[in-house]
């Protein structure tokens, strides 16, 4: 288990060295220089207080929305529905912001349960038929997104429209948001919030029951072996429909942390792109909860920086997309490294 | 001798084991040369080393004649070295064609050449007389036929040096003889052959010379017409192992399990048993004999409570249990030996400890509160192991997938055993494991019945059903043909029964 640990984390290394060295080639092939642009990207988002707290905070919703994929894959079911699960986390979560008038210390963890709930029973929609019709939960949770895009597109105009524009919702106020002063102020007026601490949190949770709790380790079962599962007397369709149950309550708090943290109000029309991109820090994170967060902060530094680095250099941002995406092209098909890195070992040993 | 194959003293560790310890096998040109030693002993790992999967740590490998390095499968295809794994590597939702050509297609022009290949592969079957079906799905078709595709596949690619790793383990006595023939056959069109068995009796009707290993270590090589069954098997568990099975006079109680006019739908849909009734009683082992496929599978899913049953009754101590979940059946403490453990009884990914618990995660003392207690699993992992002889590199931590097949086997009846079933429902008990470990489960199974449990066993082996059973039911076409005790039957008139003639008919017709 250790070791598989050790490996799985080796092949993501290699697979960031990897998009970076593709990023470096693009960036010569357009005239520049790479170790100024990497330089301008790091520094763009580590700089200063500011950008760093920045980067935490674009990681923040990457966070949740990885967990959520990983939590779903260890089950053995592919969560393409982040994205949908966080527009209705979020809007249930801004809804109860809207409308419900706490002191911030009852009202924040009021959202946050509505937003886990929520984005829960999204998720379980696609569990459900998957669990009892067979319904494929990659088609499921694409139709799903879709519904949930013209949900959002429906709810916010009628319901909790702000006062001049159609297309968003009012802002919620400071007491509903996750920034809190303090933070902000050491951060040097970051968009930083107290999402990261609950993403930590939750992080830590979910290691927790996949490793040490007797969910985890049925839920593993069913993942590797439905049958052997089935047969020893697991219910495997309880299984199925818990999993993405927990799965799209993650990526409910993924849109809290956004509509609620980042952003202070929800706009119709956007599927939430930190939902797909969960996919990715899932891959590179090797499906394990720590690999999860550190792949976050990874693309969040990448995200945070790529405006600077333009800025400075004229490396158009694309490159950085373009990076991210050579990583994720890496990460996916890491067993190719995986055979590579084995070849020669046994060469080695041969020898 | 001209050798085609010398292996010579290869090494082979893993971690926490020395799988291979200097062995020396020389395959003679056209002959079956039998590879035998305990479960664990380090036969696939050591044909392994030939097919070119794994590295020798030291030792020469010769082809004929010349040195080589196989490095991974491919050098091996190209010294024409094939190899059919213990468990099959064939992609089921492909065609036979597409798996055999599967990283050697042909192309004409971009496309490949389906048709062509389709051509050779039914030439092949012919030449053979393989009878396999170019265009037929691996999912529909039997585990013998899926066998036969993977010979196919070797000889599609001109392999003349053909390994065969416990072929016999998963196929019907019907199919084992139609193996031989081919495997005959084969011979006599210059292969040469290196099989694995643990059938000492298969090893006599084919082989010509036998290398056996114990523990990694080699013993020696015998000419098999001069050796003797008795002797093989003791030069390979290192002691002397007795065939027949002794055991006392069962002492029968009440009706532990009943089952009435039992039907049960098969995969297509049809009736795959058909008002099946049987009791079986405390302290007794039934045997069910039968031609593989004529409801044996239905009925074990059936009591287990992985399939429905249509209609009739299942009573496990006159408690009606056949609407009970899997798991509600568990707990009323019946146990399940399946005959594919890698598909129904094991999480390959997950640890030897992990999975002597997948039955009873749940409860006390292996987790408390549904958090998992490792300690306590660990502790009884280690009890397992022992008591049942596991042997595995890194004890109770080893993922199981790499554990040798009959280790496996023998976690699956150690698990179930333990659990002090009512009724242990034992498929194909025996399947893959050596003499030595085929003599302990049998011990093991009688003491169950001596404990007054109830053993209903499945197998298709006739000499582990009339040695091991009280009573044996024979099942054809998914119906019950008769029951007989097992003293006063022998291997010709179960035999007989298999094909649905039910006692006292025999005669009849052969008068006609
Ligand atoms: N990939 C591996 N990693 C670690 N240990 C291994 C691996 N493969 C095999 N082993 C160990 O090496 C030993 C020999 O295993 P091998 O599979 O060769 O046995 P075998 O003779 O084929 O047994 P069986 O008859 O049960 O199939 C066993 O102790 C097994 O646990
Ligand atoms: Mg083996």
């Amino acid at each position: 288990m250790k070791i598989r640990f050790n490996r799985d984390y080796l092949l993501s290394l290699i697979a960031v060295i990897l998009g970076l060295i593709a990023g470096a080639i693009l960036m010569i092939v357009t005239n520049n220089n790479p170790f100024e642009g990497y330089n301008y990207l790091f520094r763009g988002g580590t700089m200063n207080m500011q950008r760093i707290g920045n980067t935490i905070a674009t990681a923040t919703p990457l966070i949740f929305a990885g967990l959520s994929v990983t939590f779903a894959f260890r089950t053995g079911l592919f969560n393409i529905g982040a994205s949908g699960q966080m527009l209705i986390g979020g809007l249930c979560a801004t809804a109860i912001a809207l409308n419900v008038s706490l002191p911030k210390i009852l009202l924040l963890p009021l959202m946050i349960i509505v937003a886990f709930i929520a984005g829960g029973l999204w998720g379980s929609i696609a569990g459900f038929l998957k669990a009892k019709f067979n319904v494929h939960e990659v088609v499921a949770t694409i139709m799903l997104n879709w519904i949930a895009y013209w949900t959002v597109y429906y709810m916010v105009p009628l319901y909790l429209k702000a006062e001049f524009l159609e297309t968003e919702s009012r802002r919620i106020p400071s007491e509903a948001s996750l920034r809190i002063e303090w933070l902000r102020d050491f951060f040097d007026g970051s968009y930083i919030n107290l999402g990261i601490v609950l993403a930590i949190i939750v992080a830590i949770i979910v290691a927790f029951i996949l490793d040490k709790t007797t969910l985890g380790y049925e839920l593993k079962a069913v993942g590797y072996n439905r049958t052997a599962a089935e047969t020893a007397g697991i219910d495997v369709n309880r299984n199925i429909m818990l999993s993405m149950g927990i799965a799209g309550g993650l990526a409910g708090l993924a849109g809290l942390s956004l509509y609620a943290g980042i952003a202070t109000n929800m706009q119709i029309g956007v599927l939430p792109m930190q939902g797909f991109d969960g996919i990715a820090v899932s891959l590179l994170g090797a499906n394990s909860p720590l690999g999860v967060f550190f792949a976050a902060i990874f693309f969040g530094l990448l995200h945070s920086g790529k405006g600077f680095m333009t800025a400075m250099t004229g490396i158009p941002p694309e490159i950085a997309d373009t990076i991210i995406a050579t990583i994720i092209y890496f990460a996916a098909t890491s067993v190719v490294v995986d055979r590579f890195l084995e070849n020669r070992r046994k060469r080695r040993e041969t020898k | 001798m001209e050798y085609v194959v010398e292996m010579l003293k290869i090494r082979k560790e893993f971690p926490g084991v020395v799988a291979c310890d200097d062995i020396t096998l020389q395959l003679a040109k056209g002959e079956i040369h039998a590879l035998l030693g305990e479960n664990g002993a380090g036969k696939s790992t050591l044909m392994s080393i030939l097919f070119g999967l794994y590295q020798p740590d030291r030792g020469t490998i010769k082809i004929r004649g010349k040195e080589e390095k196989i490095a991974n499968p491919n050098v091996a295809n190209d010294l024409k070295i094939g190899m059919v794994h213990q468990h099959f590597k064939l992609v089921h939702n492909f065609t036979v064609t597409e798996n055999i050509i599967l990283g050697i297609e042909q192309k004409k022009g971009i496309v490949v050449d389906r048709k062509g290949a389709s051509k050779k592969i039914k030439e092949l079957s012919v030449q053979y007389g393989l009878n396999v079906e170019p265009d037929s799905l691996i999912s529909n078709i039997s585990v013998g036929m899926q066998q036969r595709v993977e010979i196919l596949k070797m000889l599609y690619r001109d392999a003349e040096v053909l390994i065969f790793d416990e072929p016999t383990a998963v196929l019907t006595p019907q199919e084992v003889q139609e193996l031989m023939r081919i495997m005959k056959d084969l011979i006599k069109e210059g292969k040469s052959i290196i099989l694995i068995t643990h059938k000492l009796k298969e090893i006599k009707a084919v082989a010509d010379r036998c290398t056996i290993i114990r523990r990694g270590q080699y013993v020696g090589t015998v000419d098999v017409k001069e050796t003797s069954t008795e002797k093989m098997a003791e030069m390979m568990v290192g002691r002397k192992i007795s065939f027949g099975i002794e055991k006392k006079e069962a002492t029968p109680g009440e009706n532990a399990l009943e089952i009435r006019n039992l039907s049960v739908k098969n995969k297509v849909g049809v009736m795959g048993l058909k008002e099946f009734s049987l009791d079986v009683k405390c302290g007794e082992i039934v045997g069910i004999a039968g031609v593989d496929g004529n409801g044996q599978g239905e009925l074990a899913s059936a009591l287990i409570g992985l399939q429905k049953s249509e209609s009739g009754e299942i009573f496990l101590r006159n408690k009606e249990i056949s609407g009970l979940s899997i798991r509600e059946r568990i707990e009323n403490r019946v146990s399940h030996i399946s005959d594919d453990r890698q598909k129904y009884g094991l999480i390959l990914e997950y640890t030897l400890d992990e999975n002597l618990i997948l039955k009873k995660y749940y409860r006390e003392p292996y987790s408390i509160k549904g958090m998992l207690n490792y300690d306590e699993i660990h502790r009884y992992g280690e009890k397992i192991i022992e008591d049942f002889d596991i042997r595995a590199g890194r004890g109770g931590e080893t993922t199981v997938r790499s554990m040798s097949g009959g280790n496996q086997q023998k976690l699956v009846v150690g698990r179930e055993i333990d659990s002090n079933p009512d009724l242990l429902i034992a498929v194909q008990p025996t399947r893959g494991l050596d003499v030595g470990a085929i003599e302990y489960i049998h011990k093991r199974l009688i003491e169950q019945r001596d404990k007054g449990r109830a053993v209903l066993m499945i197998s298709l082996e006739l000499d582990e059903i009339l040695g091991l059973s009280d009573r044996v039911a024979v099942i054809n076409n998914g119906e019950l043909v008769g029951i007989v005790n097992a003293k006063e039957t022998n291997e010709a008139e179960i035999g007989l029964m298999m094909t649905g003639i039910k006692r006292g008919e025999a005669d009849e017709d052969q008068i006609q």
